[in-house]
């Protein structure tokens, strides 16, 4: 059999399949899915067809549920159809799961199985989301590795086709759907051979059709549902059998034989794991071990989930089994047993009840959980599992991989047991920076081992949580044997470091084997590298006897104009040192690969790509050992004075501990401490804002547009001053003899260059020196570190003192938004920080699944802060697709909680005082000193029920805090508000709730990667939308405006800070709902990300964005609801979309397309300014309001009028 | 009978010696065709620049590897797309698109600084239907260490190497920045060139006063401006010979403008400005206008008013060569307002 071998990863493995087999692919993105329907929107873009000669369509839809019904849709008329998808996503299909099998519909999901969201939301992989889709009647076909993936998607189909059942093919996400292996790939043949034509034709054939009409999706009544329910019941029946004659066939063609269950092990094993998905990979290598040791065990790999395949099952156990462990990646709180378990022990129990029971005595069956969340499972976690097997009275049910000192469920991990790896494998790891280019670099490296040489490769790699700065491990494998290792390379023979400051990284040497080689990029010669090395690091290297070579590979990429991207220089030093090819042949091959790579995209990028290659092996040496330094005290990460939980648990996840944390040290309901980036101090610029006091003109630009939060302004009295802390005189008229500084947090900066872009105070005599300018980090770092300790203790003014309409005003309040993870440069995080500025000690936040649900709360930090008296934003997120309504929520309890505090006050009013209790229910909150003097006021309240003793001044005080106005802000980005949420958000714009909208809207699915929204505008090329999106922008503000009466804004911090500062307030203000939507750069614009507000201002400036704000209720004399707050576009709109990636691609890829939509673009453009002036002057005649003398309406009560 | 206002330059046979010289809008096939319509006599494309290349390729790679690997949900941010069609591939497109959409010469126009891959596109300029090429030489030599001498050795090469490239004409658009400009276009001829195009006008760079922000502003060209190539063009055309192709080009916004290129020897006039200004039917009025002004002078054919005033043919060459300012000074009167 010719086989022809790819190296590709699980996502592509089985895209490819589902591809070749559909000819409609409803689509959305979700991780870690999103790469399957990536894959297909670009091979549709590029004309690839299908096995039948047609170019599938692929449609993206505005939710997983809108997929699942497209699906459903086109396969009622015939056509084949597939999709994507995982976790909650799943989830959303279900009901149209039930229908299309309910239908006996052929149709295949193919899932990269992914945990829920539960106490948290986790992009990693387990089986909690294809074990809730067990009773749709989908057949479920469970692949656990890169090959199976491939071979199972084409079962799957072929499968569904014959059976009239459609099929669930699931893997499992990140370990399956990431990881790069190389693959026998199947040929068309292959799969004209297992897709029958006569099934599709009948597939076809039961379509609807005016020709030959039937009718589906009766109602049914008592009479007949339940025997209609029961009539397919001898198609589920035939699933197995038909999955199994595909088995056959694939292997008759390929070799590779497949059962429903295949047991692997001792002939005569007493214990015996059953497992399902790529965990097999562990537990097949456990056994062999084991085995090979003369134990009785074996295993079985569950294929066919569903329809259960009892009797394969109980026949392909050994006779001779005495007990079962049956391992299941997910967990049923409650249940007697989660899924996997529960069928085996029905189907022993069963089979045991038979005439013809398999055993002489019923196996004694445990069943455990591992594995949730891509929680590592190796050969030390099942080694156990095989030993509690063996004990007098095993646990009934365990768990593996984690320590439980609760319930404790959990078995130890045998971290003396090792599993002997084959001869001739090599193992190695590298440690670089996302940015560094050392993941693209490795994943070309598995390419060129696996499709160059005849030695099998694997790659997996891991990210941080981190958006900016993040640090990338990449584990790979290589050797003369099929790599079946289902998780992380554990003893490493190379190990690579990318970046001289991860040297001190725990794992990088922990992980050596002893005589390993290490690959070290440094900025030092190969004379004085060693005495830079850290005391612990030199001690493991001499005791391990670590052969060391070094490199200043960053020196070899500015020298060839490759700036940080180090990635060409490094690979070739792997090649040489690892001996995988000869030196001249692996030179060769990356050559190749950098050409496959970059020659699309021109000449240039490939000749400084191999000048680095060329240049490479010459620049590296070894290095010997010198003498062991004396051990330097270790400093810790976080201060005494944070607090416990952070001392405790957040200092063990940010030194990258987290799989050490014992159960009992977690939160048992997901709540977390906030202001926690504060102790979490990444120093990732390389260069940092300094501040030059003689220069500044104290416009506070620097500190309003910092994404971070780290570059910050204070105006504090002369007398205050600080001794070491620069400042200068504060100049203004209402705050004469104050001083004022502006100070950056030189390790929480992520040097992006915004606040120096934005500085638009230059020196007299040297016009490119300016009030802030990027500074190298290490010169600076020392001083700027003493400074910014010193500005914190630096006490500011008080908020009622502040003009925080203004910028230069709102600059200087207390950011309750600092440190994130985002992107440097990012566009949304400005916004946030200004909102908590204004807001922040008393808001609550429902946010969307997203980038800002991400950076705000991805574990082990949360940058949603505190000021000093405790207070800051209270945040939460429920869903992707219900933020909106999670919200309202929020703002409903708020009324009800104000409104009962407010009647108990009245009835204690004499036990609190008569005037007390009438200045707290009548209090103005409209103005910070309104504010200030309520929260005075409750505390007087508070004070005053502590000293009585009942029932209602419990429920007072613990009422009281509502008292205080509070604002619910809504929070999310594009994709949640015109595409999943739009529902829900719609139906909260017109509940009249005081609820404030923020859209950070980055015109794409920014989080997932760059997928098209409904927000995403003409002319723009996404992913999703690879051809040029050809359809225009939605108008959300104007749909929200045809209500009346909600305030809407468009806003752009870049091109008028003043202005976003106003909407701002005025949403707060406004008792009715408020939606803004903020222009939010991104990366995936494709722009330079330190001029992102230079960006925002070409977007106005053109007429693309144009800045408003309506105001359902006019208190102005001119009674102009709709004010256009920018002025007339001044340059064309070419000239905006040239600078961004997104649009300039196009004319690249299909100059006439460009073209065309760039003439539309204009005209859209042009359109929408005419009626934005159009609009800003019709007058507002809303006489009952008049009458009224222009107070501000009701909460909820409907206004006319306006634009309609 | 109208006068024959037919040419020959670069060894093509032109209509008209008006020719529409390099603008963004002759990078439009549309308004190549209406420039067509209007009478020139060929037209040159915009110059496809070697920075703007490199830069291009650069910068698209940046912008689509951003972000790329560094975050698990996110590894990349922008569709896989094959075949990125860079500035040089799209110029190659236009330009066949322009060759069909005309039928007088077209020509395109390199822009270069140095010696290098990109070279290569000279090659393909000829094979999507260039007639001619003009090689644009375009720098300012800022590097105190390079010599004039070294600088005009590279430029020579450098027209040596796409000369080779290339089996079409070459004109060379030079600067007026040359120490020994004569003894540099023969050079120039020698290494291949079939004609030269004076001169390169540089865009200076700005000053923005408000943002104190360095800022390229093109400045359109002056009437005043045609002495200088006037000059040179009387010089060379004896020096050269009449096989050697050249165009004036800087400050013809009139037909009398015109009719002084070709009285000192230009072979074509080339207009950018002018029609920048006026728009498209400028050609027609200027070639309108020379055929009057040549029947009015009792010319019969460009042939024979070519070159007749050249500083071969003049009564005093010497006046095209002496730097005669104190003369022009002196003849120049300083506005009543304005005197001391």
């Amino acid at each position: 059999m010719d086989q022809h071998w790819e190296t590709i990863d699980g996502n592509e493995a089985a895209a490819r399949i589902a591809y070749a087999l559909s000819e409609v692919i409803s689509i959305y993105p979700i991780t870690p899915a999103s790469q399957m329907a990536e894959h297909c929107d670009d091979w549709a873009a590029a004309g690839k067809p299908n096995l039948w000669g047609q170019v599938p369509d692929v449609v993206e839809m505005q939710s997983e549920g809108g997929a699942a019904g497209a699906m459903h849709g086109a396969l009622q008329k015939g056509a084949l159809a597939s999709t994507f998808t995982a976790s909650q996503g799943l989830l959303l299909m279900i009901p149209n799961m039930f229908k299309m099998a309910g239908e006996l519909t052929p149709a295949v999901i193919h899932v990269a199985a992914r945990a829920l969201a539960t106490h948290a939301l986790s992009i990693f992989g387990d089986h909690s989301d294809v074990m809730h889709a067990r009773a749709t009647g989908f057949a479920m076909l469970s692949a656990g590795s890169v090959q199976e993936a491939h071979d199972f998607a084409l079962v799957a189909h072929a499968a569904t086709l014959r059976s009239r059942v459609p099929f669930l093919h699931f893997f499992d996400g990140f370990r399956t759907s990431h990881e790069i292996n190389k693959i026998a790939i199947l040929s068309k043949d292959d799969l004209r051979a297992l897709v029958h034509e006569e099934d599709v034709l009948a597939h076809r054939n039961r379509q609807l059709s005016p020709e030959a009409p039937v009718v589906r999706g009766t109602a049914q009544n008592p009479d007949v549902y339940f025997q209609a329910r029961e009539a397919a019941n001898l198609y589920h029946l035939a699933v197995p059998g038909i999955v199994q004659t595909v088995f056959d066939e694939l292997a008759a063609r390929t070799g590779r034989q497949y059962h429903l269950v295949d047991y692997i092990g001792a002939p005569d094993a007493e214990r015996v794991i059953v497992v399902m998905g790529s965990a097999a990979g562990a537990v097949e290598e456990t056994v062999n071990a084991l085995v090979a040791k003369g134990e009785k065990v074996g295993m079985l790999v569950i294929r066919l989930f569903n329809p259960f395949p009892s009797a394969e099952l109980i026949a392909a156990l050994p006779k001779t089994v005495k007990s079962i462990a049956v391992l299941d990646r997910t967990k049923e709180p409650g249940a007697v047993g989660e899924p996997l378990y529960l069928e085996l022990v029905t189907a022993l129990s069963e089979a045991m009840d038979s005439d013809d029971a398999p055993f002489a005595a019923i196996p004694r069956i445990i069943g455990g959980r591992y594995g949730l969340a891509s929680k590592e499972m190796t050969p030390s976690m099942v080694k156990p599992v095989y030993d509690e097997l063996a004990s007098a009275k095993p646990k009934r049910h365990f768990t593996l991989g984690i320590y439980d000192d609760v319930t404790f469920l959990s078995l130890p991990i045998d971290r003396g047991f090792t599993y002997e790896r084959p001869a001739g494998e090599v193992q190695a790891l590298f440690f670089g920076l996302g940015s560094d280019g050392t993941v693209g670099a490795n994943k070309s490296s598995v390419k060129i081992i696996g499709e160059g040489t005849d030695l099998y490769a694997q790659g997996y790699f891991e990210y941080d949580s981190k958006k900016s700065g993040s640090i990338t491990t990449s584990h790979l494998r290589f050797g003369p044997k099929q790599i079946k290792s289902t998780y992380l390379v554990e003893a490493a023979d190379f190990v690579a470091c990318h970046q001289f400051g991860l040297i001190g990284n725990k794992r990088l040497l922990e992980l050596a084997k002893p005589g390993a080689t290490l690959l070290l990029n440094a900025p030092y010669g190969p004379d004085e590298v060693w005495d830079q090395l850290p005391a612990s690091v030199q001690r493991v290297i001499v005791d391990k006897g670590i052969d060391l070579w070094v490199i200043d590979a960053f020196a070899v990429a500015t020298e060839v104009g490759m700036g940080n991207r180090i990635n060409t220089v490094m690979q070739p030093c792997f090649f040489s040192l690892s001996g995988v090819l000869p030196a001249d042949e692996a030179i060769a091959r990356i050559k190749d690969s950098v050409k496959k790579t970059y020659a699309k995209r021109g000449d240039a990028v490939v000749q400084r790509n191999y000048a680095a290659i060329d240049a490479s092996l010459a620049r590296m040496t070894h290095v010997t050992p010198g003498k062991v330094k004396d051990a330097e005290a270790l400093a810790s990460l976080i201060p005494a004075t944070a607090p416990e939980f952070v001392r405790d648990v957040t200092a063990r996840l940010i030194a990258g501990d987290g799989d050490l944390i014992p159960v009992s040290a977690m939160p048992v309901d997901g709540t977390f401490p906030t202001a926690t980036t504060r102790f979490e101090k990444r120093a990732i610029a390389p260069s940092i804002p300094v501040w030059d006091a003689s220069i500044c003109i104290d416009c506070g630009k620097c500190a309003m547009v910092c994404p971070h939060a780290s570059i910050r302004m204070k105006v504090y009295p002369d007398g205050a001053a600080v001794d070491g802390l620069p400042s200068k005189e504060f100049k203004s008229r209402d705050l004469p003899n104050h001083l004022i500084t502006i100070q950056v947090a030189p390790d929480d900066c992520t040097g992006c260059g915004v606040c120096v872009d934005v500085c638009p105070a230059k020196s007299k005599t040297d016009i490119g020196h300016k009030a802030i300018n990027m500074g190298n980090y290490l010169d600076h770092r020392d001083v700027e570190r003493e400074r910014w300790d010193k500005f914190l203790d630096v006490a500011p003014l008080a908020r009622d003192a502040i003009a925080v309409d203004t910028v230069k005003g709102a600059a200087r309040l207390e950011p309750l938004f600092e440190f994130s993870g985002a992107c440097a440069g990012c566009g949304e995080t400005p916004y946030l920080r200004l909102v908590t500025q204004l807001f922040g000690d008393r808001m609550v936040v429902a946010n969307a699944t997203g980038c800002s649900s991400i950076y705000g709360a991805n574990l082990p930090t949360t940058p949603w802060a505190t000021n000093a008296a405790g207070e800051g934003p209270a945040w939460a997120n429920s869903l992707f697709e219900d933020n909106a309504e999670f919200g309202l929520g929020m703002r409903l309890a708020l009324d009800k909680q104000h409104e009962l505090a407010a009647s108990l006050v009245g009835q204690l009013a004499h036990e609190i005082g008569e005037s007390l209790a009438m200045d707290i229910v009548s209090a103005d909150q409209s103005t910070e000193s309104g504010i200030e003097a309520q929260r005075g006021r409750v505390a007087n309240l508070r004070a005053k029920l502590a000293k009585l003793d009942s029932e209602d001044a419990r429920s007072l005080t613990s009422l009281s805090g509502d008292l205080v106005r509070k604002g619910v802000w809504i929070i999310g980005g594009d994709g949640w508000a015109y595409d999943i949420g739009f529902g829900g958000l719609d139906q909260v714009l017109s509940s009249g709730r005081n609820v404030n909208i923020l859209v950070l809207d980055t015109e794409v699915y920014s989080n997932t990667g760059g997928q098209a929204s409904k927000s995403t505008p003409r002319g723009a090329v996404a992913k999703f939308a690879a051809a040029g999106k050809a359809t225009g922008k939605k108008d959300l503000g104007a749909i929200a405006r045809s209500y009346g009466n909600v305030f809407v804004a468009q806003i752009s911090m870049g091109a008028n800070d003043a202005q976003t500062i106003k909407a701002l307030l005025e949403a707060d203000a406004w008792p009715g709902p408020s939606l803004i939507i903020a222009y939010s750069t991104c990366i995936a614009h494709g722009i330079d990300m330190s001029k992102s507000m230079s960006h925002q201002k070409d977007a106005v400036k053109s007429g693309y964005w144009p800045l408003y704000r309506y105001s359902p209720v006019v208190t102005d004399d001119d009674g102009m609801p709709f004010r256009l707050d920018s002025s007339k576009p001044s340059i064309p709109i070419k000239e905006f979309v040239a600078s961004e990636t997104r649009f300039a691609i196009l004319e690249r890829t299909n100059p006439d397309k460009a073209a065309e939509l760039a003439e539309l673009m204009q005209a859209d453009a042009d359109e929408k300014w005419r009626y934005y002036e159009q609009l800003a002057g019709i007058h507002r005649n809303v006489p009952h309001l008049h009458a009224r003398d222009g107070e501000p309406i009701e909460a909820g009560e409907s206004v006319t009028g306006g634009e309609a | 009978m109208s006068a024959d206002l037919r040419t020959r330059y670069l060894g093509l046979d032109l209509r008209s010696p008006i020719v529409a010289s390099s603008t963004p809008w002759t990078g439009d096939p549309a308004v190549v065709k209406r420039l067509e319509e209007a009478g020139a006599g060929a037209v040159v494309l915009p110059s496809l620049f070697e920075e703007e290349i490199l830069n291009e390729e650069l910068e698209l790679n940046r912008s689509l590897e951003q972000g790329n690997e560094q975050f698990g949900e996110a590894l990349s941010y922008f569709p896989q797309i094959e075949g990125y069609k860079g500035s040089g591939d799209r110029y190659l497109a236009n330009l066949e698109k322009t060759r069909k959409a005309v039928a007088i010469p077209v020509i395109a126009s390199l822009n270069a600084t140095t010696q290098g891959g990109w070279v290569r596109y000279a090659r393909l300029m000829q094979d999507s239907g260039a007639d001619a090429l003009e090689l644009n030489l375009y720098h300012v030599v800022a590097d105190p260490s390079m010599s004039g001498t070294d600088r005009e050795a590279r430029d020579l090469e450098l027209i040596a190497a796409v000369h080779a490239a290339v089996t079409v004409p070459l004109a060379v658009k030079l600067s007026p920045y040359y120490s020994a400009l004569a003894n540099f276009a023969a050079g120039a001829v020698k290494a291949g060139a079939d004609g030269l195009v004076l001169f390169n006008r540089f865009y200076q760079p700005d000053l923005d006063l408000e943002s104190l922000d360095v800022v390229n502003k093109v400045s359109l060209s002056t009437p005043a401006e045609l002495r200088l190539p006037m000059r040179w063009i009387a010089i060379l055309r004896p020096q050269l010979g009449a096989g050697v192709g050249l165009a004036a080009t800087s400050g013809i916004h009139t037909s009398v403008d015109v009719a002084k290129a070709l009285l000192v020897g230009a072979d074509v006039a080339m207009t950018a400005s002018a029609v920048l200004q006026h728009g498209v039917g400028r050609i027609k009025s200027l070639a309108d206008g020379l055929a009057a002004w040549m029947e009015e002078h009792e010319y019969e054919s460009v042939d024979q008013l070519r070159g007749s005033a050249s500083a071969s043919n003049v009564a005093d060459p010497s006046l095209f060569e002496r730097a005669n300012y104190m003369a022009a000074l002196r003849s120049f009167s300083t506005p009543a307002d304005l005197q001391r």
